[in-house]
């Protein structure tokens, strides 16, 4: 179908890469870009801020992330050296490797945000505001105040978190708040802080990129595979183009750790 | 050399029978040529047709609000009550006699912003990178594709879905997008509180599509000049037409995305009630809405005008390419100055992502930061008037052919420069504070784009079409099309400079009646005169025109299809550069054999030659 291109597997004399490579960088420049933006905002926010929540997220699931993420880039490596030797057996198994790794990150992920959707801020009429954990309707996640008045509900369940530096936890003490008695209700989603509303869109997207890798790897390791039969230095080729924007997306994600969770 | 080899009969070739040449494949079939095809100059020519068809669309929504602004009020004589039809009464209202068809003041934002979006992305982008520069920058640096041709025509798609995305929204409760193509917020947001799903949140998705066509698009151009030249041919001999390109797609591919990104978050701001753009203390007809606030207004503006700034050169750039193509072939000399236009054209590129802040000297940024970004606005302009001297330079002393793309290439110089020297006042912080958002600015930049740019899209219109159909358009026809847009396209911009210093501003529905003397109270400085009034009645009268002086455009470009005068030969101009060195019109894979280059791209009337020109690929 294609008219021959050159270049789409030898290396161009003047400037030693083949095609793909050219564009594998380039649209990595663009994704540079993309995030520079969002992390640039990032800092306009938090310096406009009248308060930046802090000790929100779990900084050990973070850090288990983060390590299941650059293992990922490891196997992805491996399976572009094994490629090199020509050990495709050796290379899919690799290539599955890091699929599991990405799967693992995102099921991780799901349950950070989980964690978000079921964690509210009530502040009362009295003016005292309390973070903790609700439960009304059945349901832990995405209550609001306004949903909880729709449904004539009068009292629900609260369980308030311990408080810092408090000599008894509180936590196992669960407490039963009338509705009439709150003034706001509201689960730690991106509309409840701008430090939120960041935090899901540069986690957000850049899980998008974690999906769409795995997606790319997944076919590499199973239909995508037949081209390495037909056109092995095409096919490590592909797996060195994947595993460059693999390693971009691992990159953003060792910015985005200590932005998020540490700062 | 080959264009005496090459003449009518494969043409024949070349249009009727596409496979012939390369016995391996099969002919493909009509989908696989004409729609899903992934051939660049396939592509090239999707992405021209669905761009013009865009821009006609955008200047007929501009051709009724010119109706508005002339005779505020009064239904729009014969397609008013059309549009009422079609949109809906709470669109299209009754006057005070209760006569169907004004257009209501909702209506008039909505067709502002889509007609300037649809202008500049889904008209002039796509028909100057994405048509122009598909079909040309392969065969001009010898190459037989794109270097990534499925992604070429996955943005072709991307484009046109995004497109669609955007004309749907005019039909959606609520209408299309209504605060301008800057969107800015928190307009943007609150603007429609009665529809999640509104006008802006169709715009956004429409931008996303667009920004991912424009993505694969300037990766795809970038890739293919750098890795797919032909032999021989060095950075310096490339035409001054790729080089355009290729600094075109670099901008493409780096201001867009925070424009994505600020894209993203509009749409958090619509979808999910987050508070990016929405600072503390919004008051949305005098009730606090349901938000967090602690967002920041001017981050839009920032992240918006760091693509918008290098996109107006994402505008300008692959038209100066084009004037430099023509100018060059039909003065029948080198062009003069084409290294320091080579630097200039760079300059431009890297300095266009360091002036984006000249659109908000208004917003209370600060003096230092004014003070930064005039220091570099007019650092700019210098490279601009390098390209615009050279091109001036280039004509003298040359005999000149005068014909229709050389008439629209020669236009396209003083009327980029009025367009570029009346930019400077708007550069400097302390002009710009009476000129910001007044008709003036309207002026100056459809100066830039209208009789610059779509000037030199015309002329690569004119140029281009015996390569791609075998056939010339007319030229008589051309002239007339030529004489009466240069008229109308000055009678249109030219008063608005003088509305604009008068201090009419450029977003009002009754075309500034309310701000007229009739309505000044007593002892009122500075309302509008009936003269200034009176112009926006004589503006729209030559807008009118100015689309009926496209006609005989229109109709030439389809008759010659079929009835234009045929080429004599596959180099109908006698150019130098390599388009004109592939079978008319180019088969699959373009060249007959593979290109080798051995001189620059401009040797015309060289001496010792028997001919005026020496085609690039003409051996030593």
């Amino acid at each position: 179908m294609d008219a021959a291109i050159p270049y789409t597997t030898q290396l161009r004399r003047d400037t030693g890469l083949y095609n793909a490579k050219v564009g594998i960088w380039l649209f990595l420049a663009s994704e540079v870009m993309l995030f520079g933006a969002l992390f640039s905002s990032y800092v306009l926010l938090r310096v406009g801020a009248d308060s930046w929540p802090h000790g929100l997220l779990n900084v050990p699931i973070g850090t288990f992330n983060t390590a299941v993420l650059i293992t990922s880039s490891v196997t992805v490596v491996m399976a572009w050296a094994s490629l090199k030797m020509g050990q495709l057996k050796n290379a899919r198994r690799y290539l599955l490797a890091t699929v599991l790794c990405a799967a693992m990150f995102l099921g991780v992920k799901t349950v950070e945000y989980r964690d978000k959707f079921t964690h509210y801020e009530v502040r009362f009429t009295d003016g005292k505001v309390l973070t903790g954990h609700v439960k009304a309707l059945g349901r832990t996640a995405f209550l609001s105040l306004s949903k909880l008045k729709m449904m004539k509900v009068e009292k629900f369940a609260f369980h308030p978190d311990a408080a810092h530096g408090a000599a008894v936890a509180t936590h196992a003490s669960s407490m039963e708040v009338e509705t009439a008695k709150v003034e706001k209700l509201e689960c730690f989603g991106p509309w409840h802080h701008t430090y939120f509303a960041i935090y899901f869109a540069l986690t957000g997207l850049h899980g998008l990129h974690v999906f769409g890798g795995m997606l790319v790897f997944l076919y590499f390791f199973g239909p995508g595979a037949v081209l390495y039969r037909a056109d092995p230095v095409r096919y490590t080729n592909r797996i060195e183009v994947a595993g460059l924007f693999w390693h971009f997306v691992d990159l953003v994600w060792i910015f985005l750790f200590p932005v998020l969770y540490l700062l | 050399m080959q264009n005496t080899l090459a003449a009518p009969h494969h043409l024949a070739v070349g249009r009727d029978v596409p496979g012939t040449h390369e016995a391996p494949h099969p002919a493909p079939g009509f989908w696989r040529r004409y729609i899903f095809s992934t051939d660049h100059k396939m592509i090239g020519i999707q992405y021209g047709l669905t761009a013009l068809v865009f821009m006609l669309f955008g200047f007929f929504l501009m051709l009724l609000m010119r109706w508005q602004l002339a005779y505020p009020g009064q239904p729009i004589p014969f397609l008013g009550k059309a549009l009422a039809a079609l949109l809906g009464e709470e669109a299209v209202g009754r006057d005070a006699a209760g006569r169907l068809g004004v257009m209501l003041p909702d209506l008039y934002n909505s067709f502002g912003a889509m007609h300037g979006t649809i202008m500049v992305f889904l008209g002039i982008v796509p028909l100057a990178f994405g048509a122009f520069g598909n079909y040309v920058v392969p065969l001009q640096i010898g190459a037989p594709d794109m270097a990534f041709p499925r992604l070429n025509a996955a943005s072709y798609w991307s484009y046109l879905a995004g497109g669609v995305v955007m004309l749907v929204s005019f039909f959606i409760p609520g209408g299309a997008a209504k605060s301008g193509w800057t969107s800015y917020s928190p307009l943007a947001t609150v603007a429609d509180q009665a529809h999640r799903f509104d006008g802006q949140t169709f715009w956004l998705l429409g931008m996303v599509l667009l920004i991912t066509s424009s993505l694969l698009g300037a990766v795809n151009f970038i890739t293919t000049i750098i890795q797919l030249r032909a032999k021989g041919l060095t950075w310096m001999r490339l035409p001054f037409f790729v080089w355009a390109q290729f600094v075109t797609g670099f901008l493409l591919l780096l201001a867009f995305p925070p424009l994505e990104a600020a894209g993203v978050m509009q749409l958090m701001d619509n979808l999910l009630d987050t508070s990016f753009f929405l600072p503390t203390g919004l008051m949305i007809s005098g009730t606090k809405p349901a938000v967090s606030g602690g967002g920041s207004p001017l981050l839009w503006q920032h992240l918006f005008w760091f693509l918008a700034h290098p996109e107006v050169y994402v505008l300008i750039l692959p038209g100066m390419g084009i004037v430099a193509e023509i100018i060059a072939n039909n003065t029948r000399k080198p062009l003069w100055g084409y290294k320091p236009m080579v630097y200039s054209v760079l300059s431009i590129g890297f300095l266009s992502f360091i002036v984006w802040a000249h659109h908000m000297y208004l917003t209370g940024m600060g003096t230092k930061i004014s003070s930064f970004f005039q220091i570099t606005t007019m650092t700019i302009s210098i490279p601009s008037v390098i390209i615009l001297t050279a091109l001036f330079i280039s004509l003298w002393g040359g005999s000149i052919r005068f014909n229709t793309p050389m008439l629209f290439a020669l236009a396209f110089l003083p009327m980029f420069g009025i367009g570029g020297l009346t930019g400077l006042p708007l550069g400097m912080s302390a002009t710009d504070i009476n000129l910001h958002d007044t008709y003036y600015v309207i002026a100056h930049f459809h100066y830039v784009v209208a009789p610059g740019t779509i000037f030199a899209l015309f002329a690569g219109l004119y140029y281009w079409y015996p390569k791609v159909t075998g056939r010339f358009m007319n030229e008589s026809w051309g002239r007339v099309h030529f004489v009466l847009s240069f008229i109308f396209m000055n009678l249109i911009f030219m008063p608005m400079f003088i509305q604009g210093l008068a201090g009419m501003s450029r977003r009002m529905y009754d075309g500034g009646a309310s701000y007229g003397v009739d309505n000044a109270g007593e002892g009122v400085m500075g309302a509008l005169s009936h003269l200034v009034l009176h112009m926006n009645k004589d503006i729209s009268r030559a807008a009118w025109l100015l689309g009926v002086a496209q006609i005989p455009f229109i109709l030439n470009f389809f008759i010659s299809l079929k009835r234009g005068k045929r080429v004599e030969s596959d180099n109908p101009w006698a150019a130098t550069t390599l388009e004109w060195a592939t079978p008319t019109p180019p088969p699959h894979g373009n060249f007959a054999t593979t290109p080798e280059v051995f001189r620059g791209p401009y040797e015309y009337s060289q001496p010792g030659h028997a001919k005026d020109f020496t085609m690039q690929n003409q051996p030593a």
